[in-house]
């Protein structure tokens, strides 16, 4: 039963279309597999299984009367717990949220319902997204499936996780700083972080307002290009939403990469990067050239300072989004009969360490006196940044680097120090910054039998240029179908 | 740049945050760490480069403002700690003179 949750998106599709499966089946053999293996994973913080299995009834008899059906019509996918879904609950992985239900649906799911897809639960994060791991979810860590004593990287790394574990054919993950790409690398699945606006931020609980994006974690490129015209597009309830025309992705013709410029950035092959995983990113631009790609040497020259930048501006925009909680309107309230000390002690008692760190980090750099210095400083860079990718852009199509220094590391192995642990993000937080896509797939296994990605970056709304190279890849190559072996309970 | 310990109470009373001394002391050294990390930025010269204003270039038009159906007030209220009169209720902001 359990190995009808093992197919991919494009596999489960075509065996709905055929009517070789329901989706009934389709959603109970997730649910079966979350039930065997998620005790051990953790990839969930809420599971709904009654309310599954109605949708998955509601999609077959939607079929069974006939028509014009929707296009994902009863395929299950999970949703990270930053995106609200009315009738689940949404924590942000945090004690602050704990038991709030969100009266609404963010775009980004309510459009994939539209579509046809169904909503299995919500997946474990780092709180408000915040971290490279999932250990600074307030509920538990959630476990690498390639080896359990590993992070799944994050903050997406329950969905990560879950994905590769064959739990659910596909999830969504947000992306503001490498959130969808570091995880996917950890557990050897897909992840694209879209174009900056060209998904809606309306009912994404907001950590950086100016770098978040709602992304696809799946198998394959080609099952995430089933999903993401779906979701994409211009919505009025968020301002900052792109108009965008959004097509339907073509990958059939996906054999040859001739005439794709493909720029290799050598800021991003520095000393301290993992040698399996150097070697592996560089044998899949190997592979890329033999497929038709022109490879050629491009430089991003103000890589370095990508992390000092982001880790002004993203807690900078985090310690104005996070002053909504207040033990007002939702969530925790640590009672108090002065209003400013309820405030002070409900926001102490229910942040976790890292969101603390953040708040107060961005709090001082927009700060009566430092704001020039600090924030107005890294505005400026990221300018420089963004420069960065556009002259590389006139030279090449898409960016291929690693997306992390590491494969997945131990539980716990960063231990309290922030600042090695923010150093996981160096390589995804310039596509976050400039605003551009990017697409992590698996492109081998270092000697521990851990994943390695590589990342794909791309114009402004490029996507679909990301998506055809990595389908091409995974067309020749077969390291995205390999399966971690889960211990049975 | 080391925070010292003032600066940090000043920074989590600006942040409505209630900490012990001892998360002061712990977030007085990581920010200072982190701090002394982005000091980097300030080797570039950006004299002439203007800040940031967003990915991807306009148009951003504003849609019209036109009323539209809310949600209902109970179902917003549903969520909150504590509520009178179909409102959210907080401690007293201003100090009440009695009457007497």
């Amino acid at each position: 039963m359990t190995e009808l949750a093992a197919l991919s998106v494009s596999a489960a599709l075509i065996g709905l279309n055929n009517g070789d499966i329901s989706s009934r089946d389709l959603a109970h053999a997730c649910l079966a597999a979350i039930l065997e293996h998620d005790p051990a994973l953790r990839c969930f913080l809420a599971v709904d299984p009654q309310h599954a299995l109605a949708q998955a009834d509601a999609a077959d008899a939607r079929r069974a009367r006939g028509g014009d059906l929707p296009p994902l019509l009863g395929l299950p996918i999970a949703v990270k717990d930053v995106l609200a879904v009315e009738g689940l609950p949404a924590t942000a992985g945090s004690r602050i949220l704990a038991g709030f239900q969100p009266p609404y649906t963010a775009t980004a799911v309510r459009r994939l319902q539209q579509a046809g897809a169904i909503i299995l639960g919500k997946t474990n994060t780092d709180e408000f997204a915040m971290g490279s791991s999932t250990e600074n979810s307030a509920y538990f860590t959630t476990r690498n499936p390639w080896n359990t004593e590993r992070v799944p990287g994050g903050s997406s790394g329950g969905s990560a996780a879950a994905v590769a574990a064959r739990l659910t054919p596909a999830a969504l993950g947000t992306d503001t700083g490498g959130s969808v790409r570091q995880p996917a690398a950890f557990c050897g699945v897909t992840g694209l972080k879209p174009t900056y606006g060209r998904v809606s931020r309306y009912g994404l609980i907001a950590y950086g307002s100016s770098l978040d994006t709602v992304g696809i974690l799946a198998r394959g490129a080609e099952d995430v290009a089933a999903l993401f015209p779906h979701m994409a597009g211009h919505d009025p309830l968020d301002s900052t939403s792109a108009s965008h025309p959004v097509t339907p992705i073509d990958l059939t013709a996906a054999e040859s990469l001739a005439g794709l410029r493909v720029g290799v950035p050598e800021e991003y092959f520095i000393a301290g990067i993992q040698p399996a995983v150097e070697a592996a990113v560089r044998a899949a631009i190997d592979q890329l050239q033999a497929l038709g790609a022109e490879v050629r040497p491009v430089s991003l020259p103000h890589t370095k300072y990508a992390l000092p930048v982001y880790y002004l501006i993203a807690p900078a925009e985090a310690s104005a989004n996070l002053a909504r909680f207040d033990g007002v309107r939702y969530g925790l309230r640590v009672e108090n009969e002065d209003v400013i000390e309820m405030f002070k002690d409900t926001r102490g008692a229910g942040f976790g360490p890292e969101v603390i760190r953040r708040i107060m980090l961005g709090t001082y750099a927009l700060s009566a006196g430092y704001y020039d210095a600090y924030y107005g400083q890294a505005q400026k860079v990221r300018t420089l940044i963004a420069q960065d990718f556009l002259t590389a852009f006139e030279q090449v199509d898409v960016i291929a680097a690693p997306v992390a220094p590491t494969t997945a590391f131990p539980i716990g192995g960063h231990g309290d120090d922030p600042l090695a642990m923010y150093l996981e993000d160096v390589f995804t937080l310039p596509a976050n910054l400039a605003g551009v896509p990017g697409l992590a797939f698996p492109v081998g296994f270092d000697p521990d039998g851990l994943p390695i990605g590589m990342q794909l970056m791309g114009r402004h709304f490029e996507e679909a240029i990301l998506l055809h190279a990595a389908h091409a890849y995974q067309q020749a190559t077969d390291w995205h179908t390999h399966v971690p072996t889960l211990a049975t309970p | 740049m080391a925070l010292t310990r003032k600066d940090v109470e000043h920074i989590a009373n600006l942040a409505r945050l209630t900490l012990t001394d001892e998360e002061l002391e712990r977030y007085r050294l990581q920010l200072s760490s982190i701090l002394a990390h982005v000091a980097q930025l300030q080797e570039l010269d950006t004299a002439d480069v203007p800040p940031y204003t967003g990915a991807v270039a306009g148009p951003h038009p504003l849609r019209p403002d036109e009323p539209g159906p809310s949600l209902p007030t109970a179902t917003l209220l549903a969520g909150a700690p504590d509520t009178a009169h179909n409102q959210f209720r907080v401690p007293p902001i201003f100090d009440v003179p009695s009457d007497d």
